[in-house]
């Protein structure tokens, strides 16, 4: 953290709109305040909160980059602002909801109630197979190796980033996004889970699902947890290929 | 009036309120959560470093058993702990982490053979058992005499609440989202639900429940240096402290994490020193050693921080703008184990101070972490005072922690409890007699109050600003009521906090609409965060001696003759200002392990009048079953009637085969 302060004048440039009131229409608000040193745009909108407005809507849960409550569209890219420096940013910074997602109201979004419906629709649990679990004694061994690589896809925090960045989220409602995919390919190479590609196919084998993606992947590009989600769809679109052809 | 109807209402969608949900639905009781937040985002997911479970896979961890997590938890609580629900917790955690396991979680697992790890600042070699290879691996963490602390890579408990949330959804089970609980529905001795208000529309609305548990985790915004996310506000402290029945435990125990990086707070888990991490003062030294020369670094969560502060006091502290902090070392780990198996450490480091951790020392100074106090309940998680009103996790006392926690005991604590309530839970709906009939007249009675009381801060005309007067209260806690305390301080935070209460009363809103509305949570919240804060102050003010993380400078002994009782804050009129205080003796004579020293920290303490004497008694059944330690623990205090059925019995070990 640097020693010298900076004591920039910020001016954030944020999108007001409350679905919920009666004739509001969306407009850009401006709200200016003074940077300090180590300022996330958490600490800034909690201080435009305290100090300047406290009708403005944003969400925060952790602050430290790991619940994925604060995605948002920071100069018109998707990103966590917990963890957004402002020292990184232009003085000028804008900031508007997530699209795709159903907006609560200014920078919120529910985007909890569009991950429920993903895992309900790609059930993103893991299916064994039916019999009594007994749990006083030694579990299943699982291959070391194996467990940190499904540890690597299981690292989502379902923020939204990549629908909200995904050319094909915007034209499908429908569509499942990186995240949904992601999933599918985790719970595939989770040796717990049963599911075969016959399986996943009816799960995913459509345009809803990863025939749906372009290959823009953008998503990969804004992940704020580096997935490997290029090869990861690349991948899943083969083995569901060779399922929709052979299987 | 909107009523919804369930069986079981579950109030928090974190780790503990998902699994209990879990267990009555599996039963056949509707379950359904209530949650501020998408339950997935819930703080269980902050959890980065483990869950205790003596598994004893590891070489590090061979020999470990319950009765080694035991000692440890009891330790660690600095005796404060109801030992029967120790018993419980060390032998149901093994089960919790097994379900887990088979539930998807990807725990991180054991590799056969050679590997270099850091112990006490030098690289050793150890050699991991075959017959141990693709087992659940185990890490070493503070306060623990074997290595016993479970993980996924660097995401332990972001991984444990993907996987149970998505049981939860696999089982039906509705989450009611960006939705808050106002009160508690109770008669003044059966609670039927609670109050609810929606935080997107406003709307006001009541559940209706057979049963009600409360699972909303801890109170750490209470203070202004926290680990905690900021929904841990300890509103569900407050619903059950509003009914001026039910009983909150041992509030002023707050623990205090050594590692906050400063100024922000954030925690860097305990794996950091678990793996080898060092704290360094403002020469470069590692002075911990000359503290804890046994446990160093890896002393309690309570000890260590304390250390952290005195050193700093004594002008070792390095000196930025923001003030003083400690160094903590991890670069010796290396590269590769940071980035795998601390990525999470790497990433704070590298958003929030700019510092590559692989390189460069992290500045951490202690900030408050975890909430010991909560909902007074009996072993099996009910209250012992309000019918049909249940708790799990951290907002309850039930009580595991005593005055201190161990690291790794907080994730294990939510899934156990969460396996035990949600049984308890059950059981409770499945008998007849407890269907309620429901008193409708209360309930509208209920909903009309809060609304009310939302309406005097649209229209009442008040002139007091709830965020000054929060960030009053944080300031307050954190100078105050904080590592170091003292008679003079707690006064004084007691007076000014009741002060802050008093104006509380008079809030107005800037922005008075009921729908969504920021401004007006801050406003209800803070008037319920001030009762809280006064729990944890008054009840500091008026225990007289040191135990576990509440140290007293003016009384800085252990008083075992005097304050080996566990602190029951009620509040019982709405217009009072301070909690009413009772105590409940915690007995010696059926304790099975005795108090002593805790093997770290000050080795200063007053014995309880029956201390000797047990300790006699409990050596004499130790020699006479030295052969068997199963026996010897259940001639020593029986403990497993309490747990459900299906929780009984042995944990399988590779050493110990069933």
């Amino acid at each position: 953290m640097a020693d010298n302060d900076s004591h920039r004048k910020l001016r954030i440039h944020a999108l007001r709109y409350n679905p919920a009131k009666a004739g509001d229409t969306p407009r850009i608000q401006t709200y200016e305040l003074e940077e300090a040193p180590g300022m996330t745009l958490f600490i800034a909108l909690s201080e435009i909160r305290e100090k300047q407005d406290p009708s403005l809507q944003f969400d925060f849960v952790c602050r430290a980059g790991i619940c994925g409550s604060c995605g948002m569209m920071i100069n018109g890219r998707p990103g966590l602002a917990c963890r957004t420096v402002t020292k990184d940013l232009e003085a000028d910074i804008s900031l508007a909801p997530l699209p795709v997602f159903e907006l609560i109201g200014d920078l919120s979004v529910n985007s909890g109630k569009w991950m429920r419906g993903m895992s309900e629709k790609l059930e993103t649990w893991v299916h064994a197979q039916e019999r009594a679990l007994d749990l006083k004694r030694i579990e299943e061994p699982m291959d070391p190796a194996l467990a940190e690589a499904v540890y690597e896809l299981d690292r989502c925090i379902e923020c939204g980033c990549c629908v909200a960045s995904c050319g094909t989220a915007r034209m499908r409602e429908d569509f499942v996004g990186a995240v949904g995919l992601n999933k599918i390919a985790r719970f595939r190479l989770d040796p717990r889970d049963k599911r075969t590609d016959a399986d996943f196919y009816e799960l995913v084998g459509d345009d809803n699902g990863v025939f749906g993606c372009m290959s823009l992947l953008a998503c990969h590009d804004v992940c704020p947890k580096n997935l490997p989600l290029q090869t990861q769809i690349a991948f899943l679109r083969r083995k569901m290929v060779v399922q929709g052809t052979q299987g | 009036m909107k009523i919804v109807y369930t069986d079981v209402l579950v109030i928090g969608g974190g780790l503990a309120g998902l699994r209990l949900a879990i267990g009555a639905k599996r039963r056949g009781h509707d379950a359904l959560i209530l949650s501020l937040v998408p339950a997935k985002r819930s703080h269980s997911k902050a959890a980065q470093g483990g869950m205790q479970a003596s598994l004893g896979n590891v070489i590090k961890g061979q020999g470990d058993t319950e009765d080694v997590h035991f000692e440890d938890t009891v330790r660690g609580s600095d005796w404060g702990a109801d030992q029967e629900v120790v018993r419980m917790f060390v032998n149901t955690a093994p089960k919790a982490v097994r379900e887990l396991a088979a539930w998807g979680v990807p725990w991180s697992r054991v590799r056969k053979g050679d590997r270099d790890v850091i112990m006490n600042g030098q690289k050793v070699t150890i050699t991991e058992r075959d017959e141990a290879h693709g087992l659940i691996a185990q890490r070493d963490f503070g306060g623990t005499k074997k290595w016993r602390t479970c993980y996924a890579a660097d995401g332990t408990g972001h991984s444990m609440i993907n996987t149970v949330a998505d049981q939860a959804i696999a089982d039906s089970i509705p989450v009611h989202e960006r939705v808050e609980a106002l009160s508690l529905i109770h008669d003044g001795s059966r609670c039927f639900g609670a109050v609810v208000r929606d935080l997107v529309t406003g709307e006001v609305s009541a559940y209706v429940a057979t049963a009600t548990a409360v699972c909303t985790g801890g109170a750490g915004r209470v203070y202004r240096n926290t680990t905690n996310a900021v929904i841990c506000e300890g509103i569900g402290h407050a619903l059950a402290l509003e009914t001026g029945v039910s009983a909150l435990g041992n509030m002023e125990a707050v623990q205090f994490h050594p590692t906050g990086i400063f100024p922000a707070g954030i925690l860097v888990t305990e794996g950091c020193r678990g793996d080898g991490g060092l704290l360094k003062d403002v020469d470069g030294h590692r002075f911990m050693p000359d503290y804890e020369p046994e446990k160093k670094e890896l002393a309690s969560r309570d000890v260590v921080s304390r250390r952290m502060e005195e050193h700093i006091k004594k002008g070792k502290g390095h000196k930025s703008r923001f003030g003083e902090h400690i160094w903590l070392d991890i670069t010796q780990l290396g590269e590769k184990h940071i980035h795998t198996n601390l990525r999470e450490v790497w990433d704070i480091c590298h958003y929030f101070l700019g510092v590559d951790p692989v390189k460069e020392m992290i500045p951490v100074r202690p900030a408050q972490h975890y909430t010991m106090g909560g909902v007074r309940t009996d072993p099996s998680g009910q209250s012992p005072t309000l019918k049909g009103l249940f708790s799990a996790g951290e907002a309850a006392c039930w009580d595991m922690h005593g005055f201190n926690r161990l690291g790794g005991n907080s994730v294990a604590e939510t899934v156990v409890a969460g396996m035990i309530v949600g049984e308890t839970v059950a059981d409770y709906c499945d008998s007849l007699s407890n269907t309620p009939t429901v008193p409708l007249g209360l309930v509208r009675e209920f909903v009309e109050r809060e609304q009310a009381k939302l309406e005097a801060f649209t229209r009442g005309g008040g002139t007091e600003d709830a965020s000054a007067i929060k960030g009053e209260m944080q300031d307050l806690m954190t100078a105050k009521v904080g590592i170091f305390r003292t008679g003079k301080d707690l006064d004084e935070a007691v007076d000014k906090l009741q002060k802050l209460l008093v104006r509380s009363r008079r809030i107005g809103l800037r922005s008075p609409q009921l729908g969504a509305n920021p401004e007006l949570v801050t406003a209800y919240r803070v008037q319920r965060m001030l009762k809280i804060a006064l729990t944890v102050a008054y009840g500091a003010a008026v225990r007289t001696e040191s135990r576990g993380a509440h140290f007293r400078e003016d009384f800085p002994r252990r008083n075992d003759a005097e304050w080996l009782k566990r602190t029951l804050a009620t509040w019982k009129g709405e217009s009072d200002t301070l909690p009413t205080l009772a105590y409940e003796p915690l007995d010696v004579g059926r304790m099975e392990l005795p108090p002593g020293w805790r093997g770290y920290g000050a080795k200063d303490y007053i014995d309880h009048p029956d201390t000797p004497g047990r300790q006699k008694a409990v050596e004499a059944i130790r020699a006479q079953h030295a052969s068997d330690r199963f026996a010897m623990q259940a001639a020593l205090m029986p403990y497993e009637h309490l747990l459900p059925p299906g929780l009984r019995g042995r944990n399988e070990r590779i050493d110990e085969r069933l």
